[in-house]
């Protein structure tokens, strides 16, 4: 007999070792439950921490810069914002950037396997920035029906549809989760392209350095782009990928010659060339050095 | 729905009626029995105006075959476009000429085509600055061509860069850009903030010499234009139909217009655009602080606050194809929006005046705009016949400073001191001083180099206003700087009452009285 523990039925009782044990309910990784960061004081919170914490420091971090906003005039909420990922600062500064009426309406498909490992780290993640577990292995049931619930229900939704950070410098394939969800709920993908946070803060390292004088990121929305008759999410998610390298090229050369690339074909793929590793390094390298003011990887 | 324009007659219980007055407001007590001409609310916008630009761009009217089958490699390709004196105030990005162009360079990228230039067509309007092109165009455009020289400004005095591509039967010179009239296809992007803009015109005078422009901007062509704002009444319009047609015979034209509803202030403003009797307690509100805050601001203050109103205007069509069919689809849009049935004249015409006018975006309406908004635009938004009688008089409220922008209208300080001091008959005017002003080599190089009008330019503003200076008795500004509005033979007067009372001289006792709620703008059906 155990000291100090109550017995049952003051302590709890024992399990009947021939009885099965019910699955324990996992509450963390997908299935984290965030509704209660969706409650008008949990938004307010949101809202503040946005705008007047998040958007500050970001300032000073990142000195952001926004292209092309005008393409979302007269686009109704809710829409998927869909972008490149090289940094933990690229949900931030999409975030932070977005109209008005896109932003405090906002959540973010975030990697269950990294940002609700722990009931804590879920918390912040949904609290700061509207956070959902989603799984970037596969579209997983439980994430695609609450991500489709809230788009049903008038939430925009930000996802990077590489699966994660840029190991490398180079854009990863798209996957399908984003051409999926805008298929279910025939709600618009907006293509972004966001650049220089890889700068700041690429995977790996463990904070962010401040911009320096012509370092700051540069964020460009393209224009939204609807499900066309008879897509499938596969091509959707093809035609969202080119849409963004796209905008990677018209923010490396100008918007006509990259009109007339992408009309030709010829725009060049965020994934970068095929080949061994220092020869991706090298091209990202020559890359980013022949464009003035901007330093290369990382 | 949007309801329609209307008159509205002025009984004893109806509230003070507003009058804009230059960067601020009035609210002024009509007599009972005076009417108010109120605009129509602004109509529906287009849901998808990118779609419907396409679907115009690929289903053209007239003439004309689809964009994309008039676009192919190695082809030259020029796109040329309204300048920011319309629409006004400039509207919230992205423009009009953005979103048409924009699709148009898709089409051309899509096709291969690579010699491209775009060409803001001023006429002998100034030039415009990068930011003011940038809000124009937006910064996608702008960063793509004017870097590499692709987007220029027309430059109506660079000879070697104009071609006289023949003269009309009643010998006309028409005489255009070289780049346009030698490109395989001619774009033209328009912009229809009233009735007077497009067709023919557009070509006629955004890209045309003073050679050209000379043989419709001039005192007989105003005076035969009843109005200028009913192109098939318009001298205006003939003579840059006979020259268009001429000019379309030796070019592939495609024409783009576009029409925009009449949501003319931000929501800050939104007093502005309801009738009296319906401002909220914000309005009221808003009116107050606005206009008492206005009273307390410089003039150079309070016109940096207007001219950073940028109008939530939104687009109502766009056709494309043909000019004059374009054209004609044009004005049945714009009619939409702008018409209001009035029946009969007044004795007394009376308006407020803003600030802002096609020739003063980022800039001041001087004495001479004053004039040129009153008594040519405003006087004849009309169809059929003037709101006012012959002989009756015309009541403008406006401050009227004597006070002009050096850099943008240089030669209306010289035309304001020197021509007027000695005549204001625009006839006189035309034959004694224009050849001098136009031809004078410093105007000219302060149009080509700096951001200045034309020397002539001061000379149309006056011609404007000559069909309404032969129509009306006498003008009488309220508010306005007494020398400076003696200076244009019009009469000064500190409030309205007075100028009623002054008015009464020239048409008699009890006149009638119409007041013209404009902006937003309209177009009277004068019955």
């Amino acid at each position: 007999m155990r000291i100090g523990v109550a017995r049952f039925p003051l302590g709890k009782p024992n399990w009947p070792s021939s009885v099965p044990r019910p699955p324990v309910k996992r509450r963390t990784g997908v299935d984290y439950d965030t509704e209660w960061a969706r409650t008008p004081a949990a938004r307010l919170a949101r809202a503040v921490i946005v705008d007047d914490v998040l958007r500050p420091a970001l300032h000073v971090i990142a000195s952001p810069t926004v292209h092309g906003a005008d393409r979302l005039v007269g686009l109704e909420a809710p829409a998927i914002f869909v972008a490149n990922h090289h940094s933990h600062l690229d949900t931030s500064v999409l975030l932070t950037s977005l109209p008005e009426r896109f932003r405090h309406k906002a959540i973010v498909a975030a990697a269950a396997d990294y940002f609700f490992t722990s009931r804590t780290k879920g918390a912040m993640s949904a609290l700061t920035i509207g956070a959902i577990p989603m799984e970037r292995t596969k579209v997983g049931r439980r994430s695609a029906d609450l991500a489709a619930e809230l788009l049903g229900d008038g939430w925009n939704l930000i996802m990077f549809p590489e699966g994660g950070r840029s190991p490398d410098g180079w854009g990863r394939a798209f996957r399908g989760g984003a051409a999926y969800l805008s298929l279910r709920c025939g709600r618009p993908v907006v293509p972004l392209y966001i650049e220089g946070t890889g700068r700041l803060w690429r995977r790996g390292k463990s904070w962010p350095k401040i911009a320096g004088k012509g370092e700051g990121v540069h964020l460009v929305f393209g224009a939204p782009m609807w499900p066309e008759e008879g897509e499938d999410a596969r091509r959707l998610a093809a035609r969202v990928e080119k849409a963004v390298a796209a905008l990677a090229d018209e923010w490396a050369t100008d918007w006509w010659t990259a009109r007339q690339r992408a009309a030709a074909g010829t725009t060049p793929a965020l994934t970068g060339p095929s080949g061994g590793a220092w020869r991706r390094a090298w091209a990202l390298d020559a890359d980013a050095s022949s464009r003035t003011g901007r330093r290369s990887w990382p | 729905m949007s309801r329609p324009g209307f008159v509205l007659e002025v009984d004893r219980s109806t509230p003070p009626i507003l009058f804009h007055h230059g960067e601020g407001f009035r609210l002024e007590k009509l007599p009972p029995g005076s009417r108010v001409v109120y605009p129509a609310e602004p109509v529906a916008p287009l849901k998808d105006p990118d779609g419907a630009i396409r679907h115009a761009l690929l289903n053209p009217v007239g003439d004309s075959q689809p964009l994309p089958s008039l676009l192919h490699a190695g082809m030259k390709l020029t796109i040329a476009m309204d300048n920011q004196a319309v629409p006004l105030p400039p509207m919230q990005k992205p423009d009009n000429r953005q979103r048409v162009i924009e699709i148009v360079l898709d089409m051309a990228a899509a096709a291969g085509v690579d010699d491209v230039e775009l060409i803001v067509a001023h006429g002998l309007h100034r030039r415009q600055t990068e930011p003011e092109l940038r809000h124009m165009l937006g910064d996608r455009i702008y960063d793509a061509f004017a870097p590499h020289g692709m987007l220029t400004q027309h430059d109506a005095e660079d000879h070697d860069n104009l071609v006289l591509v023949g003269r009309t039967e009643q010998g006309e010179h028409v005489e255009l850009n070289k780049r346009a009239v030698t490109s395989d296809l001619l774009i033209y992007v328009n912009v229809n903030l009233v009735a007077m803009d497009g067709g023919h015109k557009s070509t006629m005078t955004g890209i045309s010499s003073y050679r050209s422009l000379k043989h419709h901007h001039n005192v007989t062509g105003m005076q035969h234009s009843r109005s200028f704002m009913d192109p098939p009444n318009s001298e205006l319009h003939n003579s840059t139909w006979r020259m268009g047609r001429l000019l379309a015979g030796a070019v592939k034209i495609f024409q783009i217009e576009t029409t925009l509803n009449t949501d003319t202030f931000p929501s800050q403003f939104s007093f502005l655009q309801k009738r009296e009797w319906e401002w909220s307690a914000r309005d009221r509100a808003s009116f107050l602080a606005t206009s008492k805050s206005l009273e307390h601001v410089p003039p150079r203050i309070a016109r940096s606050i207007f001219h950073g109103i940028k109008s939530p205007q939104r687009m109502t069509s766009v056709q494309a194809g043909e000019v004059e069919a374009v054209h004609a689809l044009t004005l049945q849009n714009l009619h939409r929006q702008h018409l209001v049935p009035v029946e009969g004249q007044a004795d007394v015409l009376t308006m407020g005046l803003p600030y802002l006018g096609p020739y003063n975006v980022n800039s001041i309406l001087n004495p001479l705009l004053v004039m040129c908004l009153g008594l040519g635009y405003f006087f004849n938004l009309y169809r059929g016949k003037p709101l006012v009688r012959k002989g009756g008089v015309v009541i403008m409220s406006h401050p009227t400073r004597w006070e002009f922008h050096p850099v943008h209208h240089p030669s209306y300080i010289d035309f304001f001191e020197q021509v007027l001091a000695e005549t204001t008959d625009p006839i006189e005017i035309e034959k004694k001083f224009e050849e001098s002003f136009a031809t004078d080599p410093w105007y000219i190089h302060l149009y080509r180099n700096s951001y200045a009008y034309h020397g002539v330019h001061a000379f149309y503003m006056w011609y404007w206003g000559a069909h309404a200076l032969q129509h009306v008795g006498q003008v009488i500004i309220v508010g306005g700087e007494p020398r400076a509005v003696r200076r244009m033979g019009f009469k000064p007067a500190s409030t309205l009452r007075d100028a009623l009372e002054m008015a009464e001289d020239v048409v008699g006792r009890n006149p009638s009285i119409t007041h013209i709620h404009n902006p937003p703008i309209f177009l009277a059906d004068v019955t």
